[in-house]
């Protein structure tokens, strides 16, 4: 018996020992995969510390950021099934095929489940991270376009403030165009060409300038019937200023975009339409340069779109057989919709936080030249592009008729926007 | 009765042991074949996973709509009707495709056989010279094409500032829908090393007693080229103009990085750029890549495989075709034809 008693006693132990080690030691981490398309070395470095925060209050979660992603390795990823947990892209037009298809999933359950109202997100991100009602990402940031504007020239020129609609700006650009002695190009004032730099935007920056849309109440395409037009005339007109040729010349040596050599950062262009993004690249370039910065002028048969700007940027979802769906989801709520992850993240690469109460946040290193952004980016008529079934098929199309246009191989502006129309209507109807 | 088998057996047993080795050669035969299987199969494998499979997929999703998540959607002859009828972009990027083979084949073909004959003339330094010219070959296409639109570069290229300095001023190269084709094939003509070396080799296997021969009998040395150079080397020729025609055929990547760079496009994040397909003007949109941008940009794949099966089978008819004319004008030394 007494054998016996000894028996259970060491028995009750064990088991006591053997729950309470239970309890103390901490469940294995899962590991949770995401991959974004930063790769410049400060961008994706700035991510990681968004992420590394959440990481270190989540223990439950080991999170590894794969940087350098591109749609074709996101598509490639669906197809085999081997997929990370988290997944974003810059391509926000391919929700187009990410929601109806199923590769990225619906989050409207989740969303319905914590009560996020994505109203908290400007009505062009909301618009640009669902398709036809599927909402299957969410915005991580945004890139909206404004005005920028070289204070010394501006100066030297005598003007004293930014231009606010487009005939002011023909005369701006004019007045700050300098030729050289053989008559080609050293500073150019206003380049309108939008084939070239906007940051690979094109022509779309424009839209909301001049109240223009892509597609009609039937879903035609509608640039011939649009105020398209009335803005490919002011564009070429400028460029004829110039002369094509010449335009063309200068730009082969205005520097790469994204690099110090940029003409804008060296003085060699006034003014300039571009993104947010470009605050950060003076800053860290050329903080030498004294520059302002304010809504693009626009149309003046549209002036109550002055402050509106195009809008667009990195979408984020979860593709569909992750591994960890649930926790997946509370890291891209947490990137997504907290204000502190927002405003972190925004000061490190200097895009525009992409909700409403984060672009007001207290924690937004303040920059006057960088609010311009967070103003447009909430401006009511500020818009973006449309989302196709043909992806960005019909906006290639119609930039493939502007280039022509500007070199001036086209003749009649509207029987040619009118063939750019009806090519549009059919490949969106070949694509069913 | 019982005598049936006895006389039976002197004849069935010759029968008998023809039976038995008719079944052994037939073994012997079939492990023949199956070791010649087995000895194949790494190709056979290969052949069947990496051509076989995909180019019967590719000939099935021609037929559908499908953009690479979606299942594929039949949609029969839509997408051939589709791109021998609507689509605007084809023709034009037929007629640059046709335009590079047309042009920049030929002169190719001719730069890198007049190299190679100069090369055989050579008296000194000849490893050097065939160094040098052999030298492009090795070059990456992309850092070949990166380095033209450098030195083609209009304002701050070397090209036109010697230009400048001349008092001329240079063209816009790669930024000009009139010069982008012919800069693309002087960047070819740069490349043309491996078709270089097997000329010379081709050049140097002339029997040298044939020019005696044509010398003694008074022919120059046009005349010499013409009717003993040129047949000699002409299965070398065919093989050079089938290859070019088919590389033309599939032109991508020096027009693509090209059209790219002298956009400003290359350095945009993520290639989502909507600037112009074929910088400038369409003039480098070659149908390769018009088919890549249908599959990789507008995902729409079962368009592009339709492109690709047109693709083979142009591809085909031509190199067939070039074969069939051939047989006028190549000579096979000491071969049936």
């Amino acid at each position: 018996m007494r054998r016996l008693v000894m028996a259970l006693a060491v028995l009750a132990g064990l088991v006591i020992a053997a729950a309470s080690l239970a309890a103390t030691s901490s469940p294995k981490a899962e590991e949770l995969e995401v991959w974004v398309g930063w790769s410049a070395g400060h961008e994706l470095v700035e991510f990681k510390k968004v992420v590394s925060e959440y990481d270190a209050k989540n223990k439950n979660v080991d999170i590894k950021v794969v940087g350098g992603i591109v749609d074709d390795k996101i598509f490639a990823a669906l197809r085999s099934g081997n997929v990370p947990d988290v997944v974003s892209s810059f391509q926000s037009n391919n929700v187009g095929i990410f929601c109806p298809s199923g590769g990225w999933i619906d989050l409207g359950s989740y969303l319905k489940r914590d009560k996020i109202n994505v109203n908290i997100f400007p009505a062009a991100s909301r618009y640009y991270t669902q398709y036809k009602g599927t909402r299957c990402a969410l915005p991580l940031l945004a890139d909206t376009f404004g005005f920028y504007y070289n204070k010394a020239l501006f100066k030297r020129a005598g003007l004293t403030r930014p231009p606010k609609t487009f005939a002011e700006l023909s005369a701006y650009a004019k007045k700050l165009t300098v030729k050289k002695s053989d008559g080609s190009l050293d500073v150019v004032g206003y380049n309108p060409n939008a084939l070239f730099y906007h940051g690979g935007a094109g022509i779309s920056t424009y839209g909301t300038l001049i109240g223009a849309t892509y597609f009609d109440k039937n879903g035609k395409s509608n640039l011939s019937r649009d105020a398209w037009s009335r803005l490919l005339r002011w564009q070429k007109s400028l460029i004829d200023y110039y002369g094509y040729d010449k335009l063309v010349r200068w730009q082969t040596g205005a520097g790469d975009e994204f690099s110090a050599s940029h003409a804008f950062e060296r003085g060699k262009l006034a003014m300039m339409l571009d993104g947010e993004w470009r605050v950060a690249f003076l800053k860290n370039e050329h903080p030498e340069l004294k520059y302002g910065t304010a809504p693009m002028p626009v149309d003046p048969a549209h002036k109550s779109a002055y402050g509106s700007g195009y809008v667009n940027g990195t979408i984020i979802g979860i593709p569909k057989g992750a591994d960890h769906e649930e926790e997946a989801w509370k890291l891209v709520k947490y990137l997504t919709t907290n204000d502190h992850a927002l405003a972190k993240f925004s000061n490190g690469i200097r895009n525009v936080p992409s909700t409403r109460s984060s672009s007001k946040s207290p924690e937004l290193i303040p920059d006057k030249n960088f609010s311009t952004f967070l103003k447009i980016f909430t401006h009511p008529k500020s818009a973006t592009i449309p989302i196709t079934p043909i992806g960005l098929d019909h906006l290639q199309t119609f930039s493939n008729f502007v280039a022509k246009w500007n070199a001036g191989d086209v003749d009649d502006l509207r029987a040619g926007l009118q063939e750019v129309d009806k090519t549009i209507d059919s490949k969106i109807k070949q694509k069913g | 009765m019982a005598s049936e088998p006895v006389a039976a057996a002197p004849a069935l047993a010759p029968a008998a042991a023809a039976l038995g080795r008719g079944r052994a050669r037939s073994r012997a035969a079939w492990r023949r074949r199956l070791t010649i299987l087995a000895f194949l199969s790494p190709w056979l494998v290969g052949f069947t996973i990496f051509f076989g499979y995909p180019l019967v997929m590719t000939a099935y999703l021609s037929f559908t709509s499908y953009d690479l998540l979606s299942p594929p959607r039949w949609i029969g002859l839509d997408n051939y009707r589709y791109l021998l009828s609507e689509d605007v972009d084809v023709w034009p990027a037929v007629r640059n495709t046709l335009w590079i083979i047309a042009i920049g084949v030929p002169l190719q073909v001719l730069f890198a056989f007049g190299v190679a004959a100069m090369l055989t003339r050579a008296r000194a330094g000849v490893g050097f010279f065939r160094t040098i010219f052999y030298l492009p070959a090795l070059v990456p296409p992309v850092a070949a094409t990166l380095g033209f639109v450098y030195i083609l570069n209009p304002s701050t290229g070397p090209i036109n500032t010697v230009l400048d300095r001349l008092g001329i001023q240079g063209p816009l190269w790669f930024n000009d829908p009139a010069w982008a084709k012919p800069s693309l094939v002087l960047l070819g003509m740069w490349g043309i090393g491996a078709t270089m070396i097997i000329f010379l080799a081709a050049l140097l296997d002339v029997p040298q007693h044939l020019y005696e021969s044509a010398e003694l009998d008074g022919a120059s040395a046009l005349q010499r080229l013409r009717w003993v150079t040129v047949p000699l080397v002409s299965p070398v020729l065919l093989f050079a103009v089938v290859l070019g025609v088919i590389q033309g055929l599939q032109y991508f990547t020096q027009a693509y990085v090209a059209a790219n760079v002298a956009a400003g496009a290359a350095s945009q994040a993520g290639g989502s750029s909507v600037l112009e397909q074929g910088y400038p003007e369409g003039s480098t949109l070659f149908y390769p890549i018009l088919l890549y941008y249908h599959g990789f940009r507008y995902f729409s794949m079962g368009y592009a495989s339709a492109m690709a099966v047109l693709l083979l089978a142009v591809a085909f008819t031509f190199t067939a075709i070039v074969i069939r004319q051939s047989r006028r004008w190549v000579h096979y030394q000491g071969a049936v034809r």
